[in-house]
C-alpha cells in the first residue's frame, strides 16, 4: 500500500507585526511545518512501520525555501518528497481551495496512492477544505477530522473515528482509496533522530512545475481574491493590570477575593 | 439565480444551534440578493426538525428523509440535487465538523468556489465579500468572489433566528445512489468522561501551550491547589498527553461556564473560545498583548506566566 501525505510549510507570526497591503510584512513571519501535517506524517510512518504501507510519499506546494521544513518529514521516515513550484505561483498571495486542489490532484493522479493523509487544516490560512475537494475530484472516499485510524486496513476498509464537537466521536468505515484529514492528538509525532536527519539529505526530493504536471497556469488564480487584511477590531473592554509580577498577581488575588471564590 | 439555500445541522435527534444561526446569516444574504431563503434539513426526523426551523425569515423548507444520522454521501448528493432544482446563488453550510465533511465535495462537484469558516458575508448581488480570519485569529481578511458559491459559516457568529415563520414545508425527493456511499457510520462514542467534571467547577485554572513542557505543569497544579480551583487546559496540552481528555475546554472538549476562568498561556483560538466564552469573569495571563484571548478577557496580565503564576500561588499559601 502506498500512502501520500500532503504537507505544508506554514507561516507563523510574531506577537507584534505589521500588515503591508494584503499580507503580513516579511520580517514578522517565521515558518514551521504545519502542526496538523506533523500528525499526518506520523500516522503514515507508523503505518509503514506496522507493515501496512510500503511507501510514504509527501507532496507540498512551496518555493525552494521550504525544503528544509519538508525534509523534516523525510527525516521522520517518509521515503521521498515531491515539491511543486512554478514562476506562476511566485507572488500569489492566496491559493484558494480550488487552486490547491487543481495542483495536488495531478500529483495524486500520477502517484495513485491507496491512502492520502492531509492535515485537518493549515495553521495559517485554515481553509480546512482541500482534502475533501481532492477526494471528490479524484473519486476517492474521504473522512474529515479523523482522530483514530485502525491500522489493519483489512478488506479495503479504513475504520476511523471522526472527532465531532462536544467530546463525541463518530465511528465510521471508509472504503479505500480514501483521503483522510488528520486531527492533532491522533498520535504522538516523533522528533527526527540525527540519523534520520542525515538520511533525509539523501532521500529523493523531486521538484515539479505546473507544466510538468499538466496544470494550466490560470488554475492558480483561483476564484477567491484576497482584498484586504487588517487586525480585527477589538470589542473588548479588558482591564489590563500593569506592574511587576508580584503587583499583578496581587491585583488578581484581590479580584478572586472580591468575587468570593478564593479560599 | 438570487436565492439562498442554507443546509441545517443536527445530531442524534437534536438540531444544533448553528442551524438557527444559519437562518439569520441566510436571511441577511437573501435580503441583499433580493431572493428567497430556502432551508434544507437532511436525514433523521425531518418533519419535526422542519417545524422547529420554521422561524422568521425562512421562505421554504425542504425535507430530505433519506438516512438517520449524518452521512456525507447522502448530504453531498441531496445538496447537489437541491442546488440543481432550486438554482440558488449561494449555498450556506455550517462550518461544523460535519459541514467540513461535505461542503467541499458539494462545491467541487458543482464546480463552484468555496470559502470556509466565514465570520461575515455580504453581496451586492454579483460579488460576494466574505470576511474570515487567518493566522489563528491574529488578522482578519476580506475575500471577493464572483457568481454563485458555497460558503461555510462559523458557529456563534450570527444570532439565532427567532419567532415563528410561515415557510412552505415541502418534502424533496432526493435520488440517493446507495452504491456511491463509500462510508458507513457505525455509531458514536462519548469520550472525555472520568473522575473530574470541569464544567462543574467554580474556578478554572486553564493552561495552554505557553507552559512549554510537561515538567512545568506542576506550577499550574500548585496554583489550582492554593486557590481550591480545578485545572483545565487547551487542546495541545491534552494532545501531548500532559493532561487527560476530560480537562480539555473547547469545541471538541467541554463547554464550561465557571465564575472565574483563568487562561494561562492560551492564545484564544476560536475552537477554544467556543468552550469558555460563557464564563462569568475571564482573566488572561499571556505575554502577547494582541492574542485573540484579549478580545474576550475581562482582566489581563501581559506578562510571563512563569513569573505571575508562582507569585499568585504565593499570595494564597
Ligand atoms: C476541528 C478542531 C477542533 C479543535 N478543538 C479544540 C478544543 O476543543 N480546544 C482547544 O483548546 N483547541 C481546539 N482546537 C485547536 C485550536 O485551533 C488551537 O490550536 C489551540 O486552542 C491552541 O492552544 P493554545 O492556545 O494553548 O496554544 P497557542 O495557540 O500556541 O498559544 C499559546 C499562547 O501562549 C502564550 N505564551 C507563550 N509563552 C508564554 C509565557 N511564558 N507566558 C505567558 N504566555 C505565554 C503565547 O503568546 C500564545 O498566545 C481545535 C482545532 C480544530 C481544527
Amino acid at each position: 500500500m502506498k500512502i501520500l501525505v500532503t504537507v505544508k510549510e506554514v507561516a507563523t507570526v510574531e506577537d507584534e507585526f505589521e500588515i503591508e497591503g494584503t499580507a503580513i510584512a516579511d520580517q514578522y513571519l517565521g515558518e514551521d511545518l504545519n502542526e496538523w501535517d506533523d500528525y499526518a506524517i506520523e500516522e503514515a510512518v507508523q503505518l509503514q512501520e506496522n507493515g501496512v504501507a510500503d511507501e510514504v510519499v509527501t507532496v507540498t506546494i512551496g518555493p525552494e525555501d521550504c525544503e528544509q521544513t519538508i525534509r523534516q518529514a523525510l527525516a521522520k521516515g517518509a521515503d521521498r518528497a515531491i515539491r511543486v513550484w512554478d514562476d506562476a505561483l511566485e507572488g500569489v498571495d492566496l491559493l484558494d481551495v480550488g487552486a490547491k486542489r487543481s495542483i495536488l490532484q495531478e500529483v495524486i493522479a500520477a502517484e495513485d496512492p491507496d491512502l492520502v493523509l492531509t492535515g485537518v487544516q493549515s495553521g495559517d490560512d485554515s481553509w480546512g477544505a482541500t482534502g475533501v475537494s481532492l477526494a471528490e475530484e479524484l473519486d476517492y472516499e474521504w473522512a474529515a477530522v479523523v482522530n483514530h485510524l485502525e491500522h489493519d486496513l483489512d478488506d479495503g476498509i479504513a475504520a476511523v473515528r471522526r472527532e465531532l464537537e462536544g467530546g463525541v466521536e463518530e465511528l465510521t468505515d471508509v472504503e479505500l482509496p480514501a483521503v483522510l484529514s488528520i486531527q492533532t492528538g491522533i498520535n504522538e509525532p516523533r522528533y527526527a533522530s540525527l540519523r534520520g536527519i542525515r538520511q533525509a539529505q539523501r532521500k529523493p526530493l523531486d521538484v515539479q512545475t505546473l507544466g510538468d504536471l499538466g496544470v494550466d497556469e490560470s488554475a492558480v488564480e483561483g476564484a477567491v481574491t484576497l482584498t484586504d487584511m487588517y487586525e480585527p477590531e477589538s470589542e473588548s473592554d479588558v482591564t489590563v493590570w500593569e506592574g511587576s509580577a508580584d503587583e499583578t498577581a496581587s491585583e488578581l488575588g484581590e479580584l478572586l477575593r472580591d468575587k468570593g471564590v478564593a479560599p | 439565480m438570487s436565492d439562498v439555500l442554507a443546509i441545517t445541522d443536527h445530531r442524534r435527534g437534536e438540531l444544533r444551534d448553528v442551524s438557527y444561526e444559519i437562518i439569520t446569516a441566510g436571511r441577511e444574504l437573501a435580503d441583499e440578493t433580493g431572493g428567497d431563503l430556502h432551508l434544507a434539513v437532511i436525514s433523521g426526523t425531518v418533519d419535526d426538525f422542519a417545524e422547529k426551523l420554521d422561524r422568521e425569515g425562512v421562505d421554504a423548507i425542504h425535507t430530505v428523509s433519506d438516512g438517520e444520522e449524518f452521512n456525507h454521501g447522502v448530504y453531498t448528493q441531496a445538496t447537489t440535487q437541491l442546488y440543481d432544482e432550486l438554482a440558488p446563488q449561494y449555498v450556506l453550510i455550517p462550518n461544523s465538523v460535519n459541514g467540513l465533511d461535505y461542503a467541499p465535495a458539494v462545491a467541487n462537484g458543482l464546480d463552484l468556489p468555496i470559502v470556509t469558516d466565514v465570520v461575515g458575508v455580504e453581496t451586492d448581488g454579483e460579488t460576494l465579500t466574505a470576511t474570515r480570519e487567518m493566522y489563528g485569529g491574529k488578522v482578519e481578511t476580506t475575500n471577493d468572489l464572483e457568481g454563485p458559491a458555497v460558503v461555510t459559516i462559523r458557529s456563534a457568529e450570527w444570532p439565532q433566528a427567532e419567532g415563528t415563520g410561515d415557510a412552505s414545508i415541502e418534502s424533496f425527493d432526493a435520488d440517493i445512489d446507495e452504491d456511491d456511499l463509500g462510508s458507513t457510520v457505525n455509531g458514536f462514542e462519548e469520550v472525555a468522561g472520568g473522575d473530574v467534571d470541569i464544567s462543574e467547577a467554580d474556578v478554572l485554572v486553564s493552561v495552554g501551550r505557553g507552559i512549554e513542557e510537561e515538567d512545568n505543569i506542576p506550577i499550574i497544579e500548585e496554583l489550582a491547589d492554593a486557590l481550591d480551583a480545578t485545572v483545565s487546559s487547551s487542546r495541545p496540552i491534552v494532545d501531548n498527553g500532559w493532561l487527560p481528555k476530560n480537562r480539555q475546554v473547547g469545541q471538541s472538549g467541554k463547554v464550561v461556564t465557571p465564575d472565574v476562568y483563568i487562561a494561562i498561556g492560551i492564545s484564544g483560538a476560536v475552537q477554544h473560545v467556543a468552550g469558555m466564552k460563557g464564563s462569568d469573569t475571564i482573566v488572561a495571563i499571556n505575554t502577547d498583548p494582541n492574542a485573540p484571548i484579549m478580545d474576550i478577557a475581562d482582566y489581563a496580565i501581559h506578562d510571563d506566566l512563569f513569573d505571575v503564576v508562582p507569585a499568585l500561588t504565593e499570595e494564597f499559601q
